[in-house]
């Protein structure tokens, strides 16, 4: 092969090296835009209000199952805590969050299914229900506009890093790292939809592509089965260090859920 | 199964307004086209009626077909007449109905 | 299938194959064609000519997700007693079926106007047609590209 012919490979095999290894540049905190601002005008119209939101069908029957009494104990979430718009205002902004029993982070999934179990002695929902979904939307619907407010200490930060470590990390078949999306292309378009940053501000979202409501951990595995990657499981603690991540990453952002996404 | 609705009619209206009313049910419009993890199609599954009667008289109606999105969303008009009940009852292919009332103040 | 020639039939399939934007987990009947949407028109409608105007039908040029596309039809008409709406219906012609939705009007809705969403299996032609009370027809459409999804996802679970 001539000589300016190699040349010319090393020069383009480099710039990729280069590109692939360029490390990935954080949102700065004042760039930071909800994902519903990538969405078309009629989604987020359709997100802001509340009769034509499907996302608050599952609200709805979200607080049918905070009144339900449930388990051995026969309460309901509502006996002891009460009105949900006074006793979870704010909860679901500060989720994951750290339990200390079991030395590592939580996501509102699994502190309802412990809640469940442990005060209410009934079995646990399974991940991805209707019943799980319905209930952690109906909380989290309690910390609309409020701003995000993950803890950020001692305990937490080394998960934090762990899971800023699988955001950055490329994987998969297609070898694409989170960052590279959502940090580095933001606001351009992958096939005629627009990037958005992945602010997960309104989880559970209402999905018009799942025609259903779905978690913030589905639809990360949904992201990894399109990279060609093997997704975690449901509950691993790999999804829920990513999900603090994200959560932290928006820090002070306006809890939105159920948003609507396409 | 035809889930709960939320439906929107202003509590208070003058008589003559022309006023909007917004619903949406919870079902999931099963086209019966899609293929399921058999690879069987999965049998169609879908509302397909839908009427709005003003103190019992028919005021809109919707014929729905398997091209109307889940959960399906309608919003339409009509005129605020008198006082009394907006009814609201989907139906589905089975012949199953969900009823859902809502009150209207005519000045 | 005998009313149809087979050059229409190899036509129509042509465009189905070169369509493309399906989703995988869907069966398309092979006659779905502007044939099936004309017999549908017709047997909605019968044999009235249908004019274009006073319909204005609304839909994204561009969709974001077949699944759910907002939709709104309105029709310029004074719906009193003696003049109004009396049926809107909404056909497409790439779906599996050609109806959408068909909707009964009176006097008594004050407005010609309705909102819903509704499914797109593919781009195409989109129209509505209204049925007045002195019983003439008329029509809009809109041609809406439908994209599939960026990330396409294996079925729940």
């Amino acid at each position: 092969m001539p000589a300016a012919q190699l040349a010319r490979i090393a020069v383009l095999i480099t710039a990729l090296a280069c590109a692939a290894m360029a490390a990935a540049a954080e949102i700065p905190l004042d760039q930071r835009r909800s994902d519903s601002s990538f969405v078309s005008p009629d989604t987020r119209a359709m997100q802001n209000d509340g009769t034509a939101n499907p996302g608050m069908l599952a609200v709805l029957d979200g607080e049918t199952l905070w009144n339900e009494k449930a388990g051995e104990t026969h309460k309901s979430c509502a006996d002891c805590h009460g009105d949900a718009a006074a006793g979870m205002k704010g909860v679901a902004a500060r989720y994951p969050a750290f339990d200390a029993q079991l030395g590592r982070p939580v996501d509102l999934e699994q502190r309802i299914n412990m809640s469940r179990a442990g005060d209410q002695k009934a079995a646990a929902l399974p991940f991805e229900s209707k019943e799980l979904l319905a209930l952690t939307v109906y909380i989290a619907h309690q910390s609309n506009g409020l701003p995000v407010a993950v803890a950020e200490d001692a305990q937490t930060t080394p998960f934090i890093e762990a899971g800023r470590a699988i955001f950055e990390r490329h994987q998969g078949q297609l070898g694409l790292s989170c960052a590279q999306c959502h940090d580095d292309n933001w606001g351009k378009e992958l096939a005629g939809n627009p990037i958005p940053q992945a602010e997960p501000t309104g989880y559970p979202i209402y999905r018009l592509e799942w025609q259903e409501i779905g978690s913030l951990q589905r639809r990360v595995r949904g992201c990894m089965s399109a990279v060609r990657a093997e997704p975690y499981d449901y509950g691993a603690p790999e999804l829920v260090n990513l999900e603090l991540f994200l959560m932290w990453r928006a820090r002070g952002m306006t809890m939105e859920a159920p948003a609507v996404r396409p | 199964m035809i889930g709960r609705a939320l439906i929107h009619v202003p509590a208070t209206a003058k008589r003559g307004d022309v006023i909007e009313i917004k619903t949406l049910v919870s079902h999931i419009m099963e086209t019966g086209y899609r293929i399921g993890v058999t690879g069987q199609p999965i049998p169609r599954d879908i509302i397909d009626d839908f009427v709005c009667t003003y103190n019992g008289e028919e005021v809109f109606r919707a014929t729905f077909y398997p091209a109307v999105a889940a959960n399906p969303f309608i919003s339409f008009f009509t005129v605020a007449t008198e006082n009394g009940t907006l009814a609201f009852s989907w139906t589905d292919q089975q012949g199953a109905t969900r009823v859902q009332t809502a009150q209207i103040k005519v000045e | 299938m005998s009313r149809y020639s087979r050059r229409k039939i190899l036509q129509v399939s042509g465009a189905l194959a070169g369509g493309g934007a399906l989703t995988r987990l869907s069966i398309r009947p092979a006659d779905a064609s502007l044939a099936m949407m004309e017999e549908a028109v017709r047997k909605a409608i019968g044999n009235a000519p249908i004019e274009k105007g006073k319909v204005k039908l609304d839909l994204p040029p561009l969709v974001e997700n077949g699944n759910s596309v907002p939709c709104t039809v309105s029709v310029d008409s004074p719906m009193t007693a003696t003049d109004y709406v009396k049926a809107i219906h909404i056909f497409n012609e790439k779906n599996p079926q050609p109806n959408v939705i068909s909707v009964k009007l009176g006097p008594r809705a004050g407005r010609a106007n309705f909102s819903t969403r509704i499914r797109l299996a593919d781009t195409q032609t989109v129209t509505a047609i209204a049925e007045m009370s002195d019983g003439t027809c008329w029509s809009d459409d809109i041609y809406v590209i439908v994209t599939l999804a960026a990330c396409v996802e294996d079925p729940k679970p």
